[in-house]
Protein backbone atom coordinates (compact mmCIF):
# COMPACT_ATOMS: atom_id res chain seq x y z
CA UNK A 1 0.00 0.00 0.00
CA UNK A 2 2.84 2.43 0.87
CA UNK A 3 4.79 2.03 -1.76
CA UNK A 4 1.66 2.01 -4.47
CA UNK A 5 1.52 5.58 -3.05
CA UNK A 6 5.33 6.34 -3.08
CA UNK A 7 5.89 6.94 -6.69
CA UNK A 8 3.34 9.07 -7.60
CA UNK A 9 4.16 11.17 -3.97
CA UNK A 10 7.76 11.14 -5.02
CA UNK A 11 6.78 12.65 -8.21
CA UNK A 12 4.48 15.50 -6.95
CA UNK A 13 7.11 16.37 -4.52
CA UNK A 14 9.38 16.55 -7.84
CA UNK A 15 6.88 19.02 -9.39
CA UNK A 16 6.39 20.89 -6.45
CA UNK A 17 10.68 21.36 -6.42
CA UNK A 18 10.66 21.99 -10.39
CA UNK A 19 8.00 24.49 -10.14
CA UNK A 20 9.57 26.92 -6.86
CA UNK A 21 12.79 26.42 -8.90
CA UNK A 22 11.83 27.78 -12.15
CA UNK A 23 8.55 30.14 -10.75
CA UNK A 24 11.87 31.64 -9.29
CA UNK A 25 14.41 31.89 -11.65
CA UNK A 26 11.65 34.13 -13.45
CA UNK A 27 13.26 36.81 -11.11
CA UNK A 28 16.97 35.66 -11.38
CA UNK A 29 19.93 36.58 -13.65
CA UNK A 30 21.10 35.72 -16.53
CA UNK A 31 17.54 35.72 -18.19
CA UNK A 32 17.26 34.03 -21.86
CA UNK A 33 14.99 35.90 -23.33
CA UNK A 34 15.82 34.62 -26.79
CA UNK A 35 14.92 30.93 -25.42
CA UNK A 36 11.80 33.05 -24.55
CA UNK A 37 10.72 34.32 -27.68
CA UNK A 38 11.48 31.40 -29.47
CA UNK A 39 9.36 29.13 -27.12
CA UNK A 40 5.87 31.89 -27.40
CA UNK A 41 6.92 31.23 -31.22
CA UNK A 42 6.54 27.64 -31.39
CA UNK A 43 3.45 27.55 -28.45
CA UNK A 44 1.88 30.62 -29.10
CA UNK A 45 1.53 31.29 -33.20
CA UNK A 46 2.53 27.25 -33.79
CA UNK A 47 -0.56 26.54 -32.30
CA UNK A 48 -2.27 29.50 -33.23
CA UNK A 49 -4.25 27.64 -36.59
CA UNK A 50 -5.13 24.38 -34.64
CA UNK A 51 -6.87 26.81 -31.98
CA UNK A 52 -8.75 28.75 -34.29
CA UNK A 53 -9.85 25.58 -36.37
CA UNK A 54 -11.54 23.95 -32.84
CA UNK A 55 -12.55 27.22 -31.74
CA UNK A 56 -14.51 27.64 -34.57
CA UNK A 57 -15.96 24.16 -34.53
CA UNK A 58 -16.65 24.01 -30.65
CA UNK A 59 -19.23 27.32 -31.10
CA UNK A 60 -20.98 25.77 -34.28
CA UNK A 61 -21.14 22.66 -32.67
CA UNK A 62 -22.88 24.34 -29.30
CA UNK A 63 -24.92 26.90 -31.36
CA UNK A 64 -26.05 23.48 -33.81
CA UNK A 65 -26.99 21.48 -29.81
CA UNK A 66 -28.45 24.32 -28.25
CA UNK A 67 -30.80 25.15 -31.24
CA UNK A 68 -32.79 21.86 -30.55
CA UNK A 69 -33.18 22.23 -27.41
CA UNK A 70 -33.66 26.19 -27.32
CA UNK A 71 -36.62 25.64 -29.70
CA UNK A 72 -38.42 23.37 -27.41
CA UNK A 73 -38.43 26.26 -24.92
CA UNK A 74 -38.89 28.49 -27.46
CA UNK A 75 -35.54 30.24 -26.28
CA UNK A 76 -33.74 30.87 -29.38
CA UNK A 77 -32.93 34.21 -28.87
CA UNK A 78 -30.95 32.67 -26.08
CA UNK A 79 -28.32 30.92 -28.31
CA UNK A 80 -25.56 33.89 -27.94
CA UNK A 81 -25.59 33.54 -24.32
CA UNK A 82 -25.52 29.94 -24.08
CA UNK A 83 -22.89 29.91 -26.42
CA UNK A 84 -20.60 32.46 -24.96
CA UNK A 85 -20.96 31.61 -21.38
CA UNK A 86 -19.76 27.84 -22.01
CA UNK A 87 -17.40 28.98 -24.19
CA UNK A 88 -15.96 31.33 -21.91
CA UNK A 89 -15.99 29.38 -18.57
CA UNK A 90 -15.29 26.16 -19.71
CA UNK A 91 -15.12 24.92 -23.72
CA UNK A 92 -12.72 27.37 -24.30
CA UNK A 93 -10.12 26.92 -21.94
CA UNK A 94 -10.68 22.85 -21.47
CA UNK A 95 -10.55 22.46 -25.01
CA UNK A 96 -7.36 24.59 -25.73
CA UNK A 97 -5.58 23.30 -23.04
CA UNK A 98 -5.84 19.76 -23.69
CA UNK A 99 -5.18 20.63 -27.23
CA UNK A 100 -1.84 22.73 -26.46
CA UNK A 101 -1.39 19.50 -23.72
CA UNK A 102 -1.64 17.42 -26.93
CA UNK A 103 1.08 19.39 -28.67
CA UNK A 104 3.20 21.08 -26.83
CA UNK A 105 3.47 18.68 -23.78
CA UNK A 106 4.45 15.94 -25.99
CA UNK A 107 6.33 18.33 -27.82
CA UNK A 108 8.53 19.44 -24.48
CA UNK A 109 8.82 16.51 -22.64
CA UNK A 110 10.07 14.64 -26.26
CA UNK A 111 12.69 17.55 -26.74
CA UNK A 112 13.72 17.30 -23.03
CA UNK A 113 13.93 13.93 -22.64
CA UNK A 114 16.20 13.54 -26.10
CA UNK A 115 18.39 16.13 -24.80
CA UNK A 116 18.30 14.30 -21.15
CA UNK A 117 19.51 11.00 -23.19
CA UNK A 118 21.83 12.27 -25.58
CA UNK A 119 23.19 13.70 -22.32
CA UNK A 120 22.82 17.53 -23.48
CA UNK A 121 21.25 18.33 -20.21
CA UNK A 122 24.48 16.94 -18.13
CA UNK A 123 26.52 19.34 -20.50
CA UNK A 124 24.52 22.35 -20.03
CA UNK A 125 25.23 21.29 -16.22
CA UNK A 126 28.82 20.65 -16.76
CA UNK A 127 29.26 24.01 -18.87
CA UNK A 128 27.80 26.94 -16.20
CA UNK A 129 24.29 26.53 -16.93
CA UNK A 130 21.14 25.49 -14.64
CA UNK A 131 18.98 23.89 -17.44
CA UNK A 132 16.03 24.48 -15.14
CA UNK A 133 16.81 27.81 -15.86
CA UNK A 134 17.79 27.70 -19.27
CA UNK A 135 15.08 25.40 -20.81
CA UNK A 136 12.28 25.18 -17.71
CA UNK A 137 11.61 28.79 -16.81
CA UNK A 138 11.67 29.98 -20.50
CA UNK A 139 8.68 27.69 -21.73
CA UNK A 140 7.18 27.52 -18.39
CA UNK A 141 6.95 31.76 -19.26
CA UNK A 142 5.98 31.00 -22.88
CA UNK A 143 2.93 29.16 -21.58
CA UNK A 144 1.72 31.07 -18.89
CA UNK A 145 1.81 34.43 -21.60
CA UNK A 146 0.22 32.50 -24.41
CA UNK A 147 -2.04 30.16 -23.01
CA UNK A 148 -4.49 32.72 -21.90
CA UNK A 149 -4.04 34.74 -25.01
CA UNK A 150 -4.70 30.89 -27.10
CA UNK A 151 -7.72 30.98 -24.95
CA UNK A 152 -9.39 34.01 -25.41
CA UNK A 153 -8.77 33.85 -29.21
CA UNK A 154 -10.45 30.25 -29.29
CA UNK A 155 -13.21 32.11 -26.88
CA UNK A 156 -13.78 34.70 -29.49
CA UNK A 157 -13.83 32.63 -32.78
CA UNK A 158 -16.29 30.45 -31.00
CA UNK A 159 -18.64 32.89 -30.21
CA UNK A 160 -18.26 34.19 -34.00
CA UNK A 161 -18.88 30.25 -35.00
CA UNK A 162 -21.91 30.30 -33.07
CA UNK A 163 -23.17 33.40 -34.40
CA UNK A 164 -22.69 31.78 -37.90
CA UNK A 165 -24.55 28.91 -37.46
CA UNK A 166 -27.53 30.48 -35.25
CA UNK A 167 -27.69 34.08 -37.38
CA UNK A 168 -27.21 33.26 -41.27
CA UNK A 169 -27.42 29.61 -41.36
CA UNK A 170 -30.48 28.64 -39.22
CA UNK A 171 -31.97 32.14 -38.44
CA UNK A 172 -32.45 31.81 -34.99
CA UNK A 173 -32.47 35.32 -33.91
CA UNK A 174 -30.56 38.44 -35.11
CA UNK A 175 -27.39 39.44 -35.53
CA UNK A 176 -27.11 41.85 -32.98
CA UNK A 177 -29.72 40.24 -30.32
CA UNK A 178 -27.08 37.46 -30.81
CA UNK A 179 -23.93 39.69 -30.20
CA UNK A 180 -25.85 41.77 -27.30
CA UNK A 181 -27.12 38.81 -25.62
CA UNK A 182 -23.41 37.45 -26.03
CA UNK A 183 -21.40 40.13 -24.48
CA UNK A 184 -24.14 41.29 -21.63
CA UNK A 185 -24.48 37.43 -20.61
CA UNK A 186 -20.88 37.20 -19.51
CA UNK A 187 -19.91 38.13 -15.74
CA UNK A 188 -16.44 39.25 -14.54
CA UNK A 189 -16.98 35.91 -12.79
CA UNK A 190 -17.29 34.12 -16.22
CA UNK A 191 -14.09 35.97 -17.29
CA UNK A 192 -11.92 35.70 -14.11
CA UNK A 193 -12.51 32.28 -14.42
CA UNK A 194 -12.09 32.00 -17.70
CA UNK A 195 -8.65 33.41 -17.75
CA UNK A 196 -7.45 31.96 -14.13
CA UNK A 197 -7.80 28.63 -15.79
CA UNK A 198 -6.02 29.04 -18.86
CA UNK A 199 -3.23 30.23 -16.22
CA UNK A 200 -3.18 27.25 -13.96
CA UNK A 201 -3.75 25.05 -16.96
CA UNK A 202 -0.21 26.58 -18.67
CA UNK A 203 1.68 26.16 -15.35
CA UNK A 204 0.58 22.44 -15.29
CA UNK A 205 1.00 21.64 -19.16
CA UNK A 206 4.89 23.39 -19.05
CA UNK A 207 6.07 21.86 -15.64
CA UNK A 208 4.47 18.53 -16.61
CA UNK A 209 6.03 18.50 -20.01
CA UNK A 210 9.54 19.58 -18.61
CA UNK A 211 9.54 17.21 -15.77
CA UNK A 212 8.71 14.18 -17.71
CA UNK A 213 11.29 15.15 -19.94
CA UNK A 214 14.27 15.89 -17.91
CA UNK A 215 13.36 12.75 -15.67
CA UNK A 216 13.95 10.45 -19.33
CA UNK A 217 15.93 7.05 -18.82
CA UNK A 218 16.23 4.19 -21.14
CA UNK A 219 16.95 5.33 -24.43
CA UNK A 220 15.01 6.40 -27.36
CA UNK A 221 12.67 3.99 -25.89
CA UNK A 222 12.03 6.01 -22.68
CA UNK A 223 11.51 9.49 -24.82
CA UNK A 224 8.50 7.49 -26.25
CA UNK A 225 7.06 7.24 -22.48
CA UNK A 226 7.85 10.55 -20.94
CA UNK A 227 6.12 12.02 -24.20
CA UNK A 228 3.09 9.68 -23.85
CA UNK A 229 3.07 10.32 -19.35
CA UNK A 230 3.38 13.93 -19.83
CA UNK A 231 0.13 14.08 -22.09
CA UNK A 232 -1.96 11.81 -20.16
CA UNK A 233 -0.77 13.17 -17.38
CA UNK A 234 -1.26 17.04 -17.95
CA UNK A 235 -4.75 16.06 -19.65
CA UNK A 236 -6.10 14.36 -16.42
CA UNK A 237 -4.81 17.30 -14.10
CA UNK A 238 -6.85 19.90 -16.44
CA UNK A 239 -9.56 18.29 -15.69
CA UNK A 240 -8.92 17.93 -12.09
CA UNK A 241 -8.40 21.76 -12.32
CA UNK A 242 -11.45 22.39 -14.21
CA UNK A 243 -13.99 20.57 -11.48
CA UNK A 244 -11.91 22.16 -8.53
CA UNK A 245 -11.66 25.63 -10.43
CA UNK A 246 -15.57 25.53 -11.70
CA UNK A 247 -16.94 24.14 -7.90
CA UNK A 248 -15.19 27.05 -6.35
CA UNK A 249 -16.42 29.96 -8.44
CA UNK A 250 -20.03 28.34 -8.47
CA UNK A 251 -19.96 28.81 -4.87
CA UNK A 252 -19.44 32.54 -5.09
CA UNK B 1 60.56 20.96 -16.64
CA UNK B 2 60.21 17.47 -15.14
CA UNK B 3 61.67 19.05 -11.81
CA UNK B 4 59.27 21.91 -12.33
CA UNK B 5 56.03 19.91 -12.87
CA UNK B 6 57.12 17.64 -9.47
CA UNK B 7 57.08 20.86 -7.58
CA UNK B 8 53.69 21.31 -8.77
CA UNK B 9 52.52 18.15 -8.34
CA UNK B 10 49.20 18.17 -6.81
CA UNK B 11 45.77 16.06 -6.12
CA UNK B 12 43.54 16.62 -8.48
CA UNK B 13 40.48 14.14 -8.13
CA UNK B 14 40.46 11.97 -5.40
CA UNK B 15 37.57 9.31 -4.23
CA UNK B 16 37.17 8.06 -0.57
CA UNK B 17 35.63 5.12 0.04
CA UNK B 18 32.87 6.43 -2.64
CA UNK B 19 29.48 4.50 -2.48
CA UNK B 20 26.59 5.12 -5.12
CA UNK B 21 22.91 3.39 -4.21
CA UNK B 22 19.94 3.99 -6.39
CA UNK B 23 17.10 2.36 -4.57
CA UNK B 24 17.31 -0.64 -2.99
CA UNK B 25 19.27 -2.13 -5.58
CA UNK B 26 22.86 -3.41 -5.76
CA UNK B 27 25.51 -0.39 -5.51
CA UNK B 28 26.53 1.54 -8.74
CA UNK B 29 29.31 2.05 -7.03
CA UNK B 30 31.39 0.52 -4.29
CA UNK B 31 33.67 1.89 -1.97
CA UNK B 32 35.82 3.46 -4.62
CA UNK B 33 38.90 4.83 -3.86
CA UNK B 34 41.91 6.39 -6.23
CA UNK B 35 43.57 9.46 -6.33
CA UNK B 36 44.49 11.09 -9.43
CA UNK B 37 48.08 13.58 -9.25
CA UNK B 38 48.30 16.50 -12.32
CA UNK B 39 49.79 15.52 -15.17
CA UNK B 40 49.13 11.97 -15.16
CA UNK B 41 46.87 10.29 -17.49
CA UNK B 42 44.49 7.70 -15.90
CA UNK B 43 42.98 4.97 -18.12
CA UNK B 44 39.62 3.47 -17.11
CA UNK B 45 38.58 0.43 -18.26
CA UNK B 46 35.45 -2.06 -17.41
CA UNK B 47 32.37 -4.14 -18.95
CA UNK B 48 29.45 -2.26 -19.34
CA UNK B 49 27.65 -1.13 -16.71
CA UNK B 50 30.69 -1.47 -14.07
CA UNK B 51 30.08 2.21 -13.11
CA UNK B 52 32.40 3.83 -15.25
CA UNK B 53 30.66 6.52 -15.98
CA UNK B 54 28.43 7.10 -12.60
CA UNK B 55 32.06 7.67 -11.14
CA UNK B 56 32.75 10.60 -13.84
CA UNK B 57 29.16 12.04 -12.72
CA UNK B 58 30.18 12.05 -9.38
CA UNK B 59 33.47 13.93 -10.33
CA UNK B 60 31.79 16.62 -12.21
CA UNK B 61 29.00 16.64 -9.04
CA UNK B 62 26.13 15.51 -11.67
CA UNK B 63 25.54 12.96 -9.71
CA UNK B 64 25.90 12.68 -6.06
CA UNK B 65 27.79 10.00 -3.96
CA UNK B 66 25.24 8.07 -1.29
CA UNK B 67 28.50 7.57 1.08
CA UNK B 68 32.45 8.47 0.74
CA UNK B 69 34.44 11.96 0.04
CA UNK B 70 35.36 13.49 -2.90
CA UNK B 71 38.17 16.04 -3.81
CA UNK B 72 38.64 17.57 -7.19
CA UNK B 73 41.47 20.01 -6.98
CA UNK B 74 42.40 19.59 -3.33
CA UNK B 75 38.78 21.12 -2.21
CA UNK B 76 36.59 18.65 -0.67
CA UNK B 77 33.75 19.03 -2.76
CA UNK B 78 31.63 16.19 -1.07
CA UNK B 79 28.88 18.65 0.50
CA UNK B 80 28.80 21.09 -2.49
CA UNK B 81 25.75 22.76 -3.54
CA UNK B 82 24.99 23.13 -7.46
CA UNK B 83 25.99 26.98 -7.39
CA UNK B 84 29.32 26.02 -5.94
CA UNK B 85 29.88 22.91 -8.06
CA UNK B 86 29.48 25.49 -11.12
CA UNK B 87 32.80 27.11 -10.08
CA UNK B 88 34.50 23.48 -10.02
CA UNK B 89 33.49 22.36 -13.24
CA UNK B 90 34.23 25.34 -15.01
CA UNK B 91 38.31 23.79 -14.40
CA UNK B 92 37.02 20.65 -15.78
CA UNK B 93 36.95 19.70 -19.26
CA UNK B 94 34.04 17.07 -19.73
CA UNK B 95 33.51 14.72 -23.09
CA UNK B 96 30.61 12.72 -22.81
CA UNK B 97 29.62 9.06 -24.07
CA UNK B 98 26.30 10.04 -25.70
CA UNK B 99 28.40 13.00 -27.40
CA UNK B 100 26.10 15.95 -25.28
CA UNK B 101 26.69 18.22 -28.16
CA UNK B 102 23.79 20.51 -28.33
CA UNK B 103 21.83 19.75 -31.59
CA UNK B 104 20.14 23.30 -32.20
CA UNK B 105 23.46 25.20 -31.57
CA UNK B 106 26.00 25.42 -34.49
CA UNK B 107 29.34 23.89 -33.97
CA UNK B 108 31.05 27.65 -33.53
CA UNK B 109 28.63 28.14 -30.47
CA UNK B 110 28.34 24.80 -28.97
CA UNK B 111 32.21 25.12 -28.70
CA UNK B 112 31.88 28.37 -27.34
CA UNK B 113 29.02 27.65 -25.18
CA UNK B 114 31.76 27.36 -21.83
CA UNK B 115 33.51 30.31 -22.69
CA UNK B 116 29.82 32.30 -22.92
CA UNK B 117 28.30 30.67 -20.12
CA UNK B 118 30.90 29.87 -17.09
CA UNK B 119 30.74 33.00 -14.88
CA UNK B 120 34.65 33.02 -14.54
CA UNK B 121 34.79 34.35 -18.47
CA UNK B 122 32.26 37.11 -17.28
CA UNK B 123 34.08 41.07 -16.77
CA UNK B 124 31.87 42.98 -14.93
CA UNK B 125 28.42 40.54 -14.44
CA UNK B 126 28.93 40.69 -18.81
CA UNK B 127 28.93 37.42 -20.71
CA UNK B 128 31.70 37.77 -23.37
CA UNK B 129 30.16 37.58 -27.21
CA UNK B 130 30.54 34.69 -29.80
CA UNK B 131 32.72 37.74 -31.54
CA UNK B 132 35.14 38.25 -28.52
CA UNK B 133 36.05 34.09 -28.22
CA UNK B 134 36.06 34.08 -32.06
CA UNK B 135 39.73 33.29 -31.82
CA UNK B 136 39.51 30.70 -29.16
CA UNK B 137 36.88 28.77 -31.00
CA UNK B 138 38.87 28.64 -33.70
CA UNK B 139 41.79 27.61 -32.12
CA UNK B 140 40.04 24.65 -30.48
CA UNK B 141 38.83 23.36 -33.84
CA UNK B 142 41.88 24.09 -35.79
CA UNK B 143 43.47 21.36 -33.07
CA UNK B 144 40.71 18.88 -33.91
CA UNK B 145 41.50 19.36 -37.07
CA UNK B 146 37.46 20.82 -37.82
CA UNK B 147 38.75 24.71 -38.47
CA UNK B 148 36.11 24.82 -41.30
CA UNK B 149 33.09 23.53 -39.96
CA UNK B 150 32.00 26.77 -37.58
CA UNK B 151 28.72 26.94 -39.17
CA UNK B 152 27.46 23.63 -39.36
CA UNK B 153 24.83 21.92 -36.97
CA UNK B 154 25.90 18.13 -35.35
CA UNK B 155 23.64 16.32 -36.89
CA UNK B 156 25.49 17.09 -40.21
CA UNK B 157 28.36 15.71 -39.07
CA UNK B 158 29.93 12.10 -39.23
CA UNK B 159 30.46 10.38 -35.36
CA UNK B 160 33.46 10.82 -35.62
CA UNK B 161 33.54 14.27 -35.94
CA UNK B 162 30.99 15.01 -33.22
CA UNK B 163 33.47 13.14 -30.92
CA UNK B 164 36.34 15.61 -32.34
CA UNK B 165 33.95 18.75 -31.35
CA UNK B 166 33.38 17.45 -28.16
CA UNK B 167 36.43 17.24 -27.59
CA UNK B 168 37.82 20.70 -28.82
CA UNK B 169 34.44 22.04 -26.52
CA UNK B 170 35.98 20.30 -23.71
CA UNK B 171 39.28 22.02 -24.20
CA UNK B 172 38.35 25.16 -25.28
CA UNK B 173 38.27 26.42 -21.50
CA UNK B 174 41.92 25.33 -20.68
CA UNK B 175 40.41 23.02 -17.97
CA UNK B 176 42.96 21.28 -15.31
CA UNK B 177 41.00 17.99 -15.90
CA UNK B 178 39.73 16.29 -18.89
CA UNK B 179 37.24 13.51 -18.38
CA UNK B 180 36.57 11.52 -21.85
CA UNK B 181 34.17 8.89 -21.34
CA UNK B 182 34.54 6.48 -23.90
CA UNK B 183 35.99 9.27 -26.63
CA UNK B 184 36.64 5.73 -29.08
CA UNK B 185 33.64 3.89 -28.34
CA UNK B 186 31.54 2.97 -31.90
CA UNK B 187 34.25 4.50 -34.17
CA UNK B 188 36.36 2.78 -36.97
CA UNK B 189 40.17 1.96 -35.71
CA UNK B 190 41.24 4.54 -38.24
CA UNK B 191 39.21 6.79 -36.86
CA UNK B 192 39.91 5.94 -33.22
CA UNK B 193 43.67 6.28 -33.72
CA UNK B 194 43.00 9.21 -35.05
CA UNK B 195 40.91 10.43 -31.73
CA UNK B 196 43.94 9.06 -28.80
CA UNK B 197 46.14 10.99 -31.22
CA UNK B 198 44.48 13.84 -30.46
CA UNK B 199 44.75 13.26 -26.55
CA UNK B 200 48.40 12.75 -26.64
CA UNK B 201 48.92 15.60 -28.44
CA UNK B 202 46.74 17.63 -26.14
CA UNK B 203 48.45 16.07 -23.47
CA UNK B 204 51.89 17.21 -24.66
CA UNK B 205 51.03 20.33 -25.38
CA UNK B 206 49.19 21.66 -22.67
CA UNK B 207 50.48 19.36 -20.15
CA UNK B 208 46.37 18.23 -19.52
CA UNK B 209 45.70 15.54 -16.56
CA UNK B 210 43.04 13.08 -17.91
CA UNK B 211 41.27 10.65 -17.19
CA UNK B 212 39.59 8.52 -20.13
CA UNK B 213 37.20 5.80 -20.18
CA UNK B 214 37.19 3.60 -22.74
CA UNK B 215 36.98 -0.34 -24.07
CA UNK B 216 39.53 -0.55 -26.18
CA UNK B 217 42.39 -1.81 -24.53
CA UNK B 218 44.41 -0.05 -27.83
CA UNK B 219 43.90 2.84 -26.69
CA UNK B 220 44.96 2.48 -22.92
CA UNK B 221 48.41 1.03 -24.75
CA UNK B 222 48.45 4.04 -27.06
CA UNK B 223 48.45 6.66 -24.36
CA UNK B 224 50.97 5.05 -22.27
CA UNK B 225 53.67 4.57 -24.91
CA UNK B 226 53.66 6.74 -26.86
CA UNK B 227 54.29 10.87 -27.38
CA UNK B 228 53.75 13.51 -29.86
CA UNK B 229 56.47 15.24 -31.12
CA UNK B 230 56.06 18.46 -32.28
CA UNK B 231 58.91 18.76 -34.40
CA UNK B 232 57.88 16.59 -36.61
CA UNK B 233 54.04 16.88 -36.09
CA UNK B 234 53.68 12.83 -35.50
CA UNK B 235 53.63 10.24 -32.66
CA UNK B 236 56.89 8.51 -31.35
CA UNK B 237 57.27 5.32 -29.51
CA UNK B 238 58.63 6.28 -25.24
CA UNK B 239 61.98 4.36 -24.79
CA UNK B 240 61.14 1.68 -22.34
CA UNK B 241 62.95 3.54 -19.62
CA UNK B 242 61.12 7.08 -20.36
CA UNK B 243 59.72 8.20 -17.15
CA UNK B 244 57.03 9.52 -18.99
CA UNK B 245 56.09 5.90 -19.27
CA UNK B 246 54.97 6.63 -15.81
CA UNK B 247 52.67 9.12 -15.86
CA UNK B 248 49.92 6.46 -17.61
CA UNK B 249 47.95 4.73 -15.12
CA UNK B 250 45.04 1.93 -15.44
CA UNK B 251 42.22 1.13 -13.35
CA UNK B 252 39.39 -1.64 -14.06
CA UNK B 253 36.12 -1.68 -12.49
CA UNK B 254 33.92 -4.76 -11.70
CA UNK B 255 30.28 -4.26 -11.05
CA UNK B 256 30.72 -1.40 -8.83
CA UNK B 257 34.42 -1.90 -7.37
CA UNK B 258 37.75 -1.07 -7.97
CA UNK B 259 39.79 -4.32 -8.65
CA UNK B 260 42.66 -3.32 -10.22
CA UNK B 261 45.38 -0.02 -10.17
CA UNK B 262 48.24 0.43 -11.45
CA UNK B 263 51.11 1.00 -14.63
CA UNK B 264 50.88 -1.01 -18.00
CA UNK B 265 52.99 -3.75 -17.06
CA UNK B 266 51.40 -4.39 -14.15
CA UNK B 267 47.77 -5.09 -16.21
CA UNK B 268 49.21 -6.93 -18.54
CA UNK B 269 50.90 -9.39 -16.03
CA UNK B 270 47.61 -9.80 -13.70
CA UNK B 271 46.32 -13.22 -14.01
CA UNK B 272 43.34 -12.71 -12.91
CA UNK B 273 40.61 -13.84 -15.82
CA UNK B 274 38.26 -10.63 -15.62
CA UNK B 275 41.49 -7.99 -15.16
CA UNK B 276 43.71 -9.46 -18.47
CA UNK B 277 40.56 -9.59 -20.49
CA UNK B 278 41.63 -5.45 -20.66
CA UNK B 279 45.12 -6.09 -21.18
CA UNK B 280 47.10 -5.89 -24.10
CA UNK B 281 48.32 -9.61 -24.99
CA UNK B 282 51.81 -9.80 -26.94
CA UNK B 283 49.62 -12.39 -29.18
CA UNK B 284 47.77 -9.22 -30.34
CA UNK B 285 50.57 -7.44 -31.78
CA UNK B 286 51.72 -4.63 -29.93
CA UNK B 287 53.35 -2.76 -32.74
CA UNK B 288 50.65 -1.18 -34.18
CA UNK B 289 51.16 1.43 -36.15
CA UNK B 290 49.18 5.33 -35.00
CA UNK B 291 48.05 6.98 -37.98
N1 LIG C 1 20.15 7.34 -13.21
C1 LIG C 1 20.29 6.03 -12.93
N2 LIG C 1 19.35 5.39 -12.23
C2 LIG C 1 19.47 4.08 -11.92
N3 LIG C 1 20.51 3.32 -12.28
C3 LIG C 1 21.49 3.89 -13.00
C4 LIG C 1 21.44 5.28 -13.36
N4 LIG C 1 22.56 5.59 -14.05
C5 LIG C 1 23.27 4.44 -14.13
N5 LIG C 1 22.63 3.43 -13.50
C6 LIG C 1 23.13 2.05 -13.35
O1 LIG C 1 24.45 2.11 -12.91
C7 LIG C 1 25.22 1.07 -13.46
C8 LIG C 1 26.52 1.61 -14.00
O2 LIG C 1 26.22 2.47 -15.08
P1 LIG C 1 27.33 3.24 -15.90
O3 LIG C 1 26.60 4.09 -16.88
O4 LIG C 1 28.27 3.90 -14.99
O5 LIG C 1 28.06 2.06 -16.65
P2 LIG C 1 29.36 2.18 -17.56
O6 LIG C 1 30.44 1.51 -16.83
O7 LIG C 1 29.55 3.58 -17.97
O8 LIG C 1 28.92 1.28 -18.79
P3 LIG C 1 29.19 1.54 -20.35
O9 LIG C 1 30.55 1.02 -20.61
O10 LIG C 1 28.14 0.72 -21.02
O11 LIG C 1 29.05 2.98 -20.61
C9 LIG C 1 24.35 0.40 -14.50
O12 LIG C 1 23.91 -0.83 -13.98
C10 LIG C 1 23.20 1.34 -14.68
O13 LIG C 1 22.04 0.62 -14.93
MG1 LIG D 1 29.28 4.64 -19.66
Amino acid sequence: MLDWLKSPILTFQEFVTLAGRASLNVFRRPFYGQDLFLQMDTIGVGSLPITVLIGFFSGVIMALQMSRALSQYGATGQVGQITAITLVREMGPVLTALLIAGRNASGIASELGSMKVSEQIDAMRALGTDPVKKLVTPRLLAMCVTLPLLTIIADFVGIVGGYIVAVPLLRLTTGSQYWNNAWRSLEYNDIAQGLIKPLLFAFIIALVGCLYGMRTSGGTQGVGRATTQAVVVASVWIFVITALITRIFVNL
Amino acid sequence: MARNEAKERRCILKFEDVSLQFDQADPVLDKVSFEIWSGETRIILGAAGSGKTVMMKIALGLLKASSGRVSVMGQDVTNFDERQWYEVRSHIGVLFQEGGLFDSLTIEENVAYPLLNQARFMTDGKKPTLDTVRPDVQEALNFVELGNTLNKFPSELSGGMRRRVGIARGSVADPDLFLYDSPTAGLDPITANTIIALLIKDREMRNTTAAIITHRFQDGHLLANFRYNPEKDRLERLPANSPLRERTKFMVMKEGRLVFEGPEAELDASVDPYISKFSMHPAQNPERKVS
